[in-house]
């Protein structure tokens, strides 16, 4: 077949498009946008700081994202096996691998766009200030590969069910322990008796505590390396539990 | 050609196909029958490659559809059961989606969406989406992705289902039309249906061919005293309906 676009862009153009044909990115973006503001200049205390960074900013990410990325990553699979478009999809020439890549980028491009449009925040900050604009990149790209850990997440727990609501309570349920293994209340559990080694193990699975470090603007590889092995792996999980369970 | 060869499928509680064995030529429609929960629509999943069966092997001209799935499945168009489609898609932008992953761009993909706009009677629809649609034209939406790339091997899955008879007779001319050199197999409940499409039938019972022939030796088997009053009726009772509420009769 003389395919011009791979089946990855075809099925990452429909899924992008699917997003804008309904309210959902409209609305996803406009709440986006909303929370970041009262996080960052009410709850962050930009102001009051006094300081030209956006670490108020980047510091509710985690948190923000606990709630709102699973409600794009809801509808990827479990939505085609409603529908039974599933069966539609899977009998056309194209390979597992670029149906769930494609659907996961359409959503990741979706979270990407709403973060970009935060831009009036970095336009704030340098207006009121002279802020390390390295820093604020890198706390972007750490926020955008956090994003994608939790969207890939999503994938997988839509996959696990035909029910979207279903798949959005799993997938803040495990991104929530993801997010939390790396807190201080979950470490300082652990490091009263249980050896370093344990709660290290925890901490280093967490994504607080690589984004933490990239949003600081240390953009260690090892950091980006993590995010990019979380959603391989995630992505993975969800081609194998699609294969599994699309028969029923 | 089609060749199924020994295919069984086991769920959990039951086996929903039987060391099932066929081979379809071009030219050959083949109507696929049984009473619902035969296995129909598992057999037309594992041709189709949806389903890996639990044992046997499928290969569509030459492809196995287990090692070479790509190949085998740009042979196929398939109706699945129910037509299912993104409902949030116009019918245009849905048919323009099947016809890239299809392999084609440009003039070629305008001119294979226009084409088949035309062919299964989309025309006036093709701009709204589909979730608006009534039941018949869905059921063509899903006709028109299935046929868009000109297969080679038609798969339809209880087509004409829940279609008013008007919209049962155009489906059969459709597939009638499409028929010649291609490979095609629709599913159904409706006997009447094979009579009027197919140049052969195979029932299925519990995953298991239990009869199969020209629709007319089908015919000639049957016991006399099953042949009802129902055997003349229905066929004139549909004439008749169609002759009275069909568009341009008169």
């Amino acid at each position: 077949m003389g395919t011009i676009m791979g089946s990855t862009a075809i099925i990452f153009r429909r899924e992008l498009a699917a997003y804008f044909s309904t309210p959902l990115a409209y609305v996803f973006i406009v709440i986006f946008l909303v929370m970041n503001g009262i996080f960052t200049f009410d709850l962050g205390g930009f102001f009051i700081r006094g300081q030209a960074d956006l670490q108020p900013f980047f510091n509710f990410h985690p948190w923000l994202y606990l709630f709102m990325i699973p409600a794009l990553a809801m509808g990827l699979w479990a939505d085609e096996r409603k529908s039974g478009t599933i069966e539609l999809l899977m009998t056309l020439p194209i390979r597992l691998r670029d149906a769930v890549i494609g659907k996961f980028l359409a959503a990741w491009v979706l979270s990407g766009i709403a973060l970009l449009l935060t831009f009036p925040i970095w336009l704030t900050v340098n207006y009121l200030g002279s802020p390390d604009n390295g820093v604020i990149l890198a706390g972007y790209i750490g926020s955008w590969l956090m994003a994608g850990g939790f969207l890939a997440i999503g994938s997988c727990m839509s996959a696990l069910t035909r029910n979207a609501v279903v798949a959005f309570i799993l997938t803040v349920a495990i991104c929530f322990m993801f997010v939390a293994s790396g807190s201080p209340i979950v470490l300082n559990a652990f490091s009263g008796w249980a050896p370093q080694i344990l709660s290290d193990a925890i901490a280093a699975l967490s994504f607080l505590t690589h984004f933490d470090a990239i949003s600081k603007g240390v953009l260690d590889i090892r950091d980006m390396l993590f995010f990019a092995a979380v959603i391989s792996a995630w992505l993975l999980a969800s081609a194998i539990v699609i294969e599994i369970k699309k028969a029923n | 050609m089609i060749e199924i060869s020994h295919i069984t499928r086991k769920f959990e509680h039951f086996t929903a196909v039987d060391d099932l064995s066929f081979t379809v030529a071009e030219g050959e429609v083949l109507g696929f029958l049984g009473p619902n929960g035969a296995g129909k629509s598992t057999t037309m999943k594992i041709i189709t490659g949806f389903l890996a069966p639990t044992s046997g092997r499928v290969t569509i001209d030459g492809h196995d559809i287990a090692h070479d799935p790509i190949a085998a499945k740009s042979l196929i168009g398939y109706l699945p059961e129910g037509a299912p489609s993104y409902p949030d898609m116009t019918v245009r932008d849905f048919l323009e989606f099947i016809a890239e992953i299809r392999g084609f761009s440009g003039n070629e993909k305008q001119h294979r969406v226009n084409k088949v706009i035309s062919d299964v009677g989309l025309d006036d629809v093709s701009l709204q989406t589909i979730e608006t649609l009534s039941k018949g034209f869905k059921r063509r939406v899903g006709l028109a992705q299935a046929i868009l790339h000109d297969p080679k091997v038609l798969i339809l899955d209880e087509p004409t289902d829940g279609l008013d008879p008007n919209q049962k007779h155009q489906v059969r001319q459709l597939i009638r039309n499409l028929a010649k050199d291609k490979i095609v197999i629709v599913s159904t409940h409706i006997l009447e249906e094979v009579s009027a499409v197919c140049s052969r039938a195979i029932i299925i019972a519990r995953g298991k061919i239990v009869a199969d022939g020209t629709p007319a030796e089908l015919e000639a088997r049957a016991p006399a005293d099953f042949q009802t009053e129902q055997q003349i009726a229905p066929g004139r009772l549909e004439a008749f309906f169609r002759s009275v509420t069909e568009q341009g009769a008169v």
